[in-house]
């Protein structure tokens, strides 16, 4: 075990540089510059714009460009941004406190909804509570964050009058009121996150608590006499999990990679909202900062998958 | 009724045996008058309401996106400005958009490339998931981690970039190839099923990693089946469920995620009305012209609704275990 | 009228023997419009005062406002003004940084940190042309305490030209010379006379930043400097904290050189989100004071503010969406280049064609159901300041006449409705940025072109590529490989020198220029060349507006350009609120003198 990880771990430097070359050369290829809205300007002469391009060094080949950036991340260096001109882990660091908190609650509030949600409708396939579970959850991913956060932008900001719909990380004050005033500004993003993720959580809960309720030794444990309670939880739940760690890996990334869409409608300043502007104008450095960090905790989460289904399934053994 | 075993899943699946025919019916069964397997899923489906209601549902909306506009032959895109945003009226039997186009005409037209866009996505993506994840799940060691880096590689590249790059290379070359339309369509097929295929890949691996240690696996192994056969037969059956959830979550996400597309210039041209374009288009009328949000979602929602129904369906009528 | 009555007249304005009204009327008599006449006579020193060009300021004495809240749906990322790329960030510059003079909502000039604007009659102006002088406000200090000189705008000219800060206001420093007179006066000279003097230190690439904060990072270190993020300027708010993206805040500042001002003990904006929550947040639910750039159909707009919090704000600047027809033909390679200049398009080439493309474009509905308010319908690309604009431009739309036109030119329909001969077909890729109006109006397009019998294929590029400047890229605006394409141009100043640039025959946008010269559409004519080149020289005011019309006529004209609406500025503030907006200078170019009401 302790060997398989050692292994995995090792192996996991060279499939991030990999990964960091490959994002490099997409980055590099992928068409369109810092420097959209000059273009249109007419007091901007092409030859300025021409400068300021060779003078972030967006013109000399791309392998020279990687080998730069490897160096000074290496150094620990992250480079600055083209567009703010300033250091890319200091914008970073801006944004992660309100990304953590934002986004960090909304899988929180997503988990802890879905998963009681989906053992219980898991459970009772085709009571009532299955049924309005389902037909929720179905509202909740086919219908696109853009849109139910609009529509709850109408409902409780503007015909109701209870929530802001802009949301502050300046807020003055101390003291309870000043925690509301945050708690009422991250309902809604944390609600529309929440549901869209929560929704796809809840089916698949539920699909995997179905694939084991109908084994046999469920039945077993049931003939034996044990309470209904601690055959879903001990026998059931933890062998329904390896789907839902799967998920739950593949989803903890997003924490730190923010949600774009949301963050955008509710101006929520996190990592998504920086990350979207900085790939809407090609600001290189900021764009490989963040998803260099993101594929480590892919790389990390996935990994930690791995190690908890041998807790989960003993018999599964690491090749 | 299976096998006694504690803790195995059925010894092999019903669906897959079915199409071999002979030697699997339950002894039990003999001595009613014999029923195919397919007879008896299919009985067992019936019984399902919510799964037969829905399947009607489905075929009620996909035969109307294919045969709908010949029956409905208003332009898609005939501008009227005296019927701007008007409600769902005789003329306009789900009313109009903010350039007096005929809303009904528009959804029937988008619907057949919303419907085409995100079963075949959901396709691309549920295969590759399955292959990827099965190879990784069967093949450890070197093979599982090439693949695993692979997926790993995928869920962190950042989506736009790699969209806008695909375009600039692709769109120009396909659209010699195989005309404008075709072209935009395996485009964005691809696109969309080649970023949606690493959960199911997985999740697949997953329950590879837990089944091929089962026992019954063992047995089938024992009595000397192949790698491919046990895959085939004994394993991928029972990996499915979690793979039949992510692929009606893909339709959902396939039809909507055309729509994102549309705006970064990859999507079908400004002029084609696809069922999430149409919503998008309708967000900032909300409060003003509710209609117009109102029957695309609708739309949407209904054939994942209805696919999820038949879905379930499908798998209690598959599953030998559960006695309707 | 010649040249002569007018400046007979004129001089009878100056002498006061005739009424201004007089004047006005008699402009009226030979078709020139009232704008245009007031316009004549302040270009030509017989105008009232200047303060009339600005909104009266109310409010009796500084602070007491309370908070200022405003909302932009893009966020600023920066905060030197001498590397904003772009709008929003040269408008969170400017909220601390102010330029000598700024540009007046009837595009006349306001003086800011300057004592008064340079003209021949206070001796600011030199009578040929090649220089002028700039005398400085005395008593401004920066925000740290520190007086405000010569040297920091003299330092301003060094650190703007110079190559390796890489500043993006270094286009309007490079061909001057500057030079101090005394600590409150400088001199800006030309090579040429130069009737475009009012361009270095002026609105948003005048900006002035201080010498004494900046001196010490002004090369290759530039980007060190601790100031690009926490502004010291000369300007009305202090700065308080800035996130890059998010929000930027500042505080009254005691200090201001203008007596009364400002108004509010503290500011913000807020960046982010899109343009309809952003007036959402003003107009309807009155979270904000102020919304920018309100890009949004009208009828949205309409709506929202019947909520009767907020109203619209439309001011006129020179912004144009127009459409051109390519000159050159994007389907064939010359020498490994499409659209080389030497090739000709094989149907636009053909002036019927072009002139039923803009019969067949519907400007009124476009105007009215589309743009609203935010684009009036227009047939001229020069549109403002009034003085000129053409009156020879008509607009009609017509589908009859443009089936009668082809006919004309033996454009004959085929069995599938598309017109062809000699083998051309009117079949056509129409390209523009992905944004709601511009497919909206492309779909207009579209159908009165099929009942025309031309086929347009839409095609709709996200801005980020469209507009960028990438050389490996074949969808850019830069390149236009594509039959016909829309997009919006703006200008900056109330000058249209800059802007009038786009046709001429030596900015033609090829691979030998990387793509980057400004004629985009590839049309050339020697009589715009000569008329550009003859008002880059005059000096007198109404030739030269009289040639710029010429130049507008002529492209025009040739419909190879179609205007489609002007893009006026459209913002959102609260009833309360006095903004004071120009259409020629940034939002921000007269914050000292916002107030609220009531």
């Amino acid at each position: 075990m302790t060997q398989y990880l050692i292994r995995r771990l090792l192996i996991a430097i060279p499939s991030l540089l990999g990964i960091s070359v490959i994002l490099f050369t997409v980055l590099a290829l992928a068409p369109g510059d810092p420097f959209e809205e000059l273009a249109t300007n007419p007091a901007i002469p092409p030859e300025v714009r021409m400068q300021l391009r060779a003078s972030l060094g967006l013109d000399d080949p791309i392998h020279m460009r990687y080998f730069a950036w490897l160096t000074s991340m290496l150094r620990g260096e992250w480079g600055f941004s083209f567009v703010s001109r300033i250091d890319v882990d200091q914008l970073i660091m801006q944004r992660l406190p309100t990304t953590l908190l934002v986004i960090g609650t909304s899988q929180i509030v997503a988990l802890a909804v879905a998963l009681p949600v989906g053992v219980l409708a898991g459970t009772r396939p085709y009571s009532t509570f299955d049924k309005v579970a389902n037909t929720l959850a179905f509202v909740g991913f086919s219908l696109p964050t853009f849109f139910t956060g609009l529509l709850f932008i109408l409902f409780f900001s503007v015909y109701l009058g209870w929530l802001p719909f802009v949301y502050r990380t300046n807020i003055a004050g101390s003291g309870l009121p000043w925690v509301w005033e945050h708690i009422k500004q991250m309902i809604m993003p944390v609600m529309v996150l929440g549901l869209f993720q929560g929704a796809a959580l809840v089916r698949f809960v539920r699909s995997a608590v179905l694939d084991v309720i109908r084994l046999d030794y469920v039945t077993t444990a049931r003939s034996k006499g044990l309470a209904e309670r601690r055959v879903v939880m001990k026998h059931v739940v933890r062998n329904a999990l390896i789907p839902v760690v799967t998920l739950i890996a593949l989803q903890m990334p997003i924490v730190f990679g923010g949600a774009i869409v949301t963050e955008q409608i509710f101006r929520v300043p996190g990592i998504g909202s920086l990350l979207i502007s900085a790939i809407l104008s090609n600001d290189t450095p900021v764009i490989m900062a963040v998803t260099f960090v993101f594929s480590c905790l892919v790389i990390f989460f996935n990994l930690m998958a791995d190690v908890l289904y041998g807790w989960l399934d003993p018999r599964i053994s690491y090749r | 009724m299976a096998g006694s075993t504690p803790a195995s899943a059925t010894a092999s699946a019903p669906a897959v045996d079915a199409g071999h025919g002979a030697g699997t019916t339950p002894a039990g069964a003999s001595a009613r008058p014999r029923v195919s397997p397919w007879e008896e899923a299919w009985r067992r489906f019936r019984k399902h309401r919510l799964a037969v209601a829905s399947a009607v549902v489905l075929s009620f909306i996909i035969l109307a996106v294919l045969v709908g506009p010949l029956f409905w032959t208003v332009a898609i895109d005939e501008i009227d400005f005296r019927a701007r945003l008007q409600g769902p009226s005789f003329a306009h039997p789900l009313g109009t958009d903010d350039l007096g186009q005929d809303l009904l005409a528009r959804m029937l037209y988008g619907g057949r490339i919303s419907l085409a866009v995100g079963f075949a996505a959901m396709l691309v993506a549920v295969l590759l998931g399955t292959l990827i994840g099965s190879l990784a799940g069967m093949a450890s060691g070197p093979v599982d981690a090439a693949l695993m880096w692979l997926t790993d590689l995928f869920l962190s590249l950042p989506e736009l970039p790699l969209l806008l790059l695909v375009i600039y290379l692709f769109r120009e070359p396909l659209r010699q190839v195989v005309g404008p339309e075709m072209g935009v369509f395996i485009l964005i097929v691809g696109v969309i099923g080649g970023f949606r295929w690493m959960p199911v890949a997985r999740l697949v691996r997953a329950q590879f990693f837990s089944l091929r240690e089962k026992e019954f696996v063992e047995a089938a192994r024992a009595l000397g089946a192949s790698t491919p056969r046990l895959v085939l037969h004994h394993i991928l059956p029972n990996a499915l469920g979690p793979v039949i959830v992510a692929a009606t979550i893909d339709i959902a996400a396939a039809i909507i995620a055309e729509s994102t597309l549309s705006f970064l210039g990859l999507g079908f041209p400004p002029d084609v009305p696809t069922w999430g374009r149409l919503l998008f288009d309708a967000k900032d009328n909300l409060d003003f012209a509710p209609h117009w949000a109102l029957f695309p979602g609708l739309a949407i929602f209904f054939t994942v609704l209805t696919i999820n129904f038949v879905g379930d369906g499908l798998r209690d009528a598959l599953d030998p275990r559960r006695v309707i | 009228m010649t040249e002569d009555d007018l400046r007979q007249l004129i001089g009878r304005v100056k002498r006061g023997s005739l009424s201004r009204r007089g004047f006005i009327r008699r402009m009226a008599a030979v078709g020139l419009t009232a704008p245009m006449a007031t316009q004549i006579l302040a270009v030509a020193g017989a105008a009232p005062a200047m303060a009339q060009s600005v909104p009266a300021y109310r409010p009796t004495r500084a602070g007491g406002g309370g908070a200022l809240k405003i909302l932009y749906w893009q966020a600023s990322t920066l905060l030197n003004p001498h590397f904003a790329v772009g709008t929003t960030n040269q408008d969170s510059s400017r909220v601390f940084y102010e330029p000598l003079a700024g540009w007046a909502a009837d595009g006349t000039l306001h003086p800011i940190l300057a004592a008064e604007i340079p003209s021949v009659d206070n001796g600011g102006l030199s009578a040929d042309g090649r220089s002028v002088t700039w005398k400085l406000k005395r008593g401004v200090k920066w925000h740290d305490g520190q007086d405000f000189s010569a040297d920091d705008v003299i330092f301003n000219y060094e650190y703007a030209r110079n190559p390796a800060v890489a500043s993006t206001s270094s286009g309007s420093y490079r061909d001057v010379n500057v030079t101090k007179v005394d600590d409150h006066t400088v001199k800006v000279e030309f090579a040429q006379p130069n009737p475009f003097w009012a361009d270095a230190f002026v609105a948003s690439v005048g900006m002035l930043i201080p010498k004494h904060l900046f001196k010490d990072f002004a090369g290759s270190n530039a980007r060190d400097a601790p100031t690009n993020l926490r502004p010291v300027g000369t300007g009305p708010y202090k700065f308080t904290s800035f996130a890059p993206g998010d929000l930027l805040r500042g505080e009254r500042n005691e200090n201001y050189h203008l007596p009364n001002r400002p108004f509010f003990d503290t500011m913000e904006i807020k960046g982010g989100g899109d343009a309809v929550s952003a007036a959402r947040a003003v107009l309807q639910t009155a979270d904000y004071d102020y919304a920018w750039n309100l890009q949004v159909e009208d009828e949205i707009l309409k709506r929202l503010e019947a909520a009767g919090r907020g109203k619209v704000n439309v001011i006129e600047g020179g912004a144009i969406e127009f459409i051109q027809l390519n000159a050159t033909d994007p389907t064939r390679e010359v020498d490994g280049e499409r659209a080389h200049i030497s090739t000709e398009h094989p149907a636009f080439r053909d002036p019927a064609v072009r002139r039923a493309i803009a019969l067949l474009l519907d400007r009124k509905s476009i105007e009215e159901f589309i743009y609203g308010r935010g684009g009036p319908a227009t047939g001229n690309f020069l549109n403002n300041p009034p003085r000129f604009r053409s009156p020879n431009m008509p607009m009609e739309f017509n589908v009859d006449r443009a089936n009668q036109v082809l006919d004309q030119a033996g454009w004959v329909r085929g069995r599938d409705g598309v017109r062809a001969k000699d083998g051309v077909r009117l079949r056509f890729v129409y390209q523009t940025s992905v944004n709601a109006p511009r497919q909206r109006t492309q779909q207009i397009l579209q159908q009165a072109a099929r009942r025309a019998g031309i086929e347009l294929e839409l095609k709709s590029v996200t801005a980020s590529v469209f507009f960028s400047s990438d050389v490996a890229n074949p969808d850019t605006f830069g390149k236009f490989f594509a039959d016909m394409q829309m997009y919006t141009t703006t200008m900056p100043q109330a000058d249209p020198q800059r802007f009038m640039n786009q046709y001429v025959s030596w900015e033609v946008s090829q691979k030998a220029n990387s793509w980057q010269g400004r004629n985009i559409v590839r049309w050339r004519s020697a009589d715009y060349d000569a008329a550009f080149r003859a008002a880059e020289g005059e000096l007198d005011v109404v030739k030269r507006a009289a040639l710029f019309i010429r130049m507008n006529d002529l492209i025009v004209g040739s419909n190879h350009v179609i205007p489609v609406v002007m893009r006026p500025t459209v913002s959102g503030s609260l009833n309360t609120l006095r903004p004071a907006i120009s259409g020629w200078d940034l939002t921000m170019w007269l914050l000292s003198d916002w107030y609220r009401e009531g």
